[in-house]
């Protein structure tokens, strides 16, 4: 036998910074199938976030209220501009604009009864108002998007408050997407589609093109609605600053700003991650819009795009706006990207159903695919049946509540007896990018970098 | 309280259609007539009963928007949007129409006797219009169901991005929009022409079926093909 060593050749593992593993899976990708990549859910990229800010509980130098026993409001009016019924909430948080389509029946369905339970709203999507959604709702605001899919003045009729959607965190400035598999009959009737095409939506409004254009579509939504409804303009994260004081100007009751993390059924991946800027730095656009045009107060202000915990609601608040909305969070609490899905009380797996589109739980994005392994961004009917109403009902609900005795914590020790008076005073920032983009000083330092006057 | 008129110099707009939406079944008005409109937007919007509203003027912005049921007649001409999302009943504009006229109605059937602006038919999701006189360019953009007839010319893009409404057009078409092109006319063409051109009114009497050329979609876009596999 040959004792020598024989040297051994040295494995390099040098990754590339600028052609790590995920862009030379892109460009292969590419290169295969000469299409973009279609996904869904929101910017997978770190990002300056909530995560970013921290708040300065209560010590010497302010009071702190106790934990359990001390009052501490979480109700939230909307629309108190010009509506004659402005929306009433008991939690500043609500539930962002998901079509059915995108999502079953059933889960609009438990949306509505969670948001029901917890005295907040629900809104519709891009594709019409369910029935479902209608009677299990008890506030729901009706989406006029530039499709126009299933619009019709009954349901705005029926509607509690109307959402102008001009534009979506996930895509501002494109228009929504429902692969046809997803395009079954139900919803084909719904969006006078034929059914199973590969449905594009406008993403210009039909009927309107400026700003002085939507003045008066709004002045026409409420003359047909008797001026009872508020009227929410929502816009995807961009020139926020303009854009919040060009809605406002339009006649907007609220405005709902929807950050570049806000998630989608379906977008191209280049769209979801490259257009728009950040939740952090639109909410402090938008707030100094209102702020600008001294509508504080008037106009009140939903902002959405990553909003998952009761921290980011209070640091929501606390920049200035009046309510949170979220998509991807309620998603999850209905079981996306769990490894199971509940069936009488138990938990079967999904992880061949997610092996099946080419994901894995904690890894997917694929309900443009519309073949959701846990049965929530689906059209089939076998796989709906893995939600059922009651369960996720139950499911949203606690973590709606969970968010929102999350945030009561957080106000009580800076002291405030309604969540709304927690302050930007109330917040430091963790980074330098933070600090710059939230206008909040650096912790333990006054600095925001780029203030005017900053020391 | 068979027949009642509204002066818009008088009357604020909110009242009227108040009116409209609320009182005029209670109160069996079968006719309303609104006087001095001067280009007001929103006039008549809403509408969810059979009564017979007669615009005696110019009318601005969403004139008979989202309109069910109702006959409106605009005895002038309208600005964007008239008629938009209409779900049944009858339009009837006697002047000219700007941009967007019969945007993404559902129903019911748009009568413009003169021209149309740009996009006029945009979004259309199963109403009927027929426009006298030519249309700009864009009309029947993303058209989804409905029909269209057009006796005078059409601009650029016409009927781009179309999927099932079909459009029929007298004139000179200045250019097809993507995925839009012209049929041979079956029969079941020729007699929806004359029955939308009856239902125009007297005025389409000189226009022949046989005249008009049918812009359907080739139903080219309806798929990506996001899931053809090309791995060379
Ligand atoms: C499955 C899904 C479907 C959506 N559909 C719509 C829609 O139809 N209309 C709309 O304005 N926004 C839609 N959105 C965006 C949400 O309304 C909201 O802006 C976004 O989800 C908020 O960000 P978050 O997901 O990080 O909470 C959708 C989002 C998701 C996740
Ligand atoms: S689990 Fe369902 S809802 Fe969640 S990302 Fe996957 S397909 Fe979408």
């Amino acid at each position: 036998m040959d004792n020598k060593l024989r040297p051994t050749k040295k494995l390099s593992h040098e990754e590339s910074w600028g052609y790590d593993r995920s862009i030379i899976d892109y460009i292969q990708r590419a290169a295969a199938h000469g299409l973009y990549e279609i996904r869904g859910l929101g910017a997978k990229r770190r990002l300056p976030h909530f995560d970013d800010l921290v708040f300065l509980g209560a010590s010497m130098s302010r009071y702190p209220l106790e934990g359990y026993r001390e009052k501490c409001t979480t109700k939230t009016m909307l629309g108190t501009r010009f509506a004659k019924k402005p929306i009433a909430l008991e939690i500043p948080i609500t539930i962002a604009g998901m079509s059915f389509g995108a999502l079953s029946a059933h889960v609009k369905d438990a949306l509505g009864r969670a948001a029901t339970e917890m005295g907040t709203s629900t809104t519709t999507g891009d594709g019409g108002m369910t029935l479902e959604e209608r009677a299990s709702s008890k506030i729901l605001v009706y989406q006029c998007l530039p499709s126009r899919y299933g619009f019709n003045p009954d349901d705005l009729r029926k509607a509690n408050a109307i959402e102008v959607v001009i534009g979506q965190g996930a895509k501002p400035g494109g228009g929504g997407m429902l692969l046809g598999q997803k395009v079954n009959p139900r919803v084909a009737k719904m969006r006078t589609l034929p059914e199973g095409v590969d449905q594009r939506s406008a993403c210009r409004h039909p009927d309107w093109t400026g700003p002085d254009d939507l003045a008066i579509k709004i002045r026409e939504l409420r003359e047909i609605t008797d001026w009872e409804k508020p009227i929410y303009v929502k816009v995807g994260a961009t020139r926020t600053f303009n854009d919040v004081k060009l809605a406002i100007h339009s006649g907007a009751d609220v405005v709902v700003v929807d950050g570049m993390q806000g998630g989608t059924a379906a977008t191209q991946t280049c769209f979801i991650e490259h257009v728009g800027i950040p939740t952090l730095a639109a909410l402090r656009q938008a707030v100094d819009a209102l702020e600008d045009m001294n509508m504080k107060g008037t106009v009140q202000l939903i902002v959405s795009g990553g909003i998952r915990t009761g921290a980011d609601v209070a640091k929501a608040l606390a920049m200035g706006a009046d309510a949170v909305s979220i998509g991807q969070g309620v998603l999850v609490a209905l079981g996306c990207n769990s490894e199971s899905w509940i069936h009488d009380g138990e938990h079967i797996s999904a992880v061949e159903g997610y092996e099946t589109i080419g994901a894995a739980p904690g890894f997917c994005h694929h309900c443009h695919t519309g073949q959701c392994p846990v049965g929530i961004t689906t059209q089939d009917a076998v796989l709906e049946q893995r939600l059922q109403p009651e369960v996720g009902a139950r499911r949203v609900k606690n973590y709606l509540k969970t968010l929102n005795m999350e945030l009561t914590t957080i106000a009580r020790a800076c002291g405030k007896q309604n969540v709304h008076h927690l302050e930007r005073e109330d917040l430091v920032a963790l980074t330098i990018e933070a600090a710059a983009m939230a206008h909040i000083p650096l912790a333990g330092t006054n600095w925001i970098p780029g203030a005017m006057n900053a020391l | 309280m068979e027949c009642l008129n509204f002066d818009l110099a008088t009357t604020s707009l909110t009242e009227v259609n108040t009116f409209l939406h609320q009182k005029s079944a209670s109160k069996g008005v079968r006719k309303v007539t609104i006087s001095n409109p001067n280009g007001a937007h929103n006039i008549a919007v809403g509408l969810n009963l059979p009564v017979e509203v007669e615009i005696a003027g110019h009318a601005g912005y969403y004139a008979a928007g989202m309109n069910q049921l109702a006959s409106v007649t605009i005895m002038g001409s309208v600005g964007t949007g008239v008629a938009e999302n209409m779900m049944s009943g009858r339009v009837h504009v006697q002047g000219f129409a700007s941009n967007g006229a019969g945007a993404s109605a559902h129903g019911g059937l748009l009568v413009i006797d003169g021209d149309a602006g740009l996009r006029c038919g945009i979004s259309l999701k199963g109403g009927d219009i027929v426009v006298g006189g030519s249309v700009g360019s864009f009309s029947a953009f993303m058209a989804q169901a409905g029909r269209m007839v057009i006796c005078g010319d059409a601009g650029d893009a016409l009927g781009d991005s179309l999927y099932e409404a079909v459009i029929y057009v007298k004139g000179r078409i200045k250019s097809l929009g993507a995925d839009a092109r012209e049929e041979a006319m079956t029969d079941t063409d020729l007699a929806a022409i004359g029955e939308l051109l009856v239902q125009g009114g007297p005025t389409f009497s000189i226009h022949k079926p046989e005249e008009f050329k049918r812009i359907a979609s080739a139903r080219a876009l309806y798929h990506w093909n996001v899931d053809a596999d090309q791995e060379y």
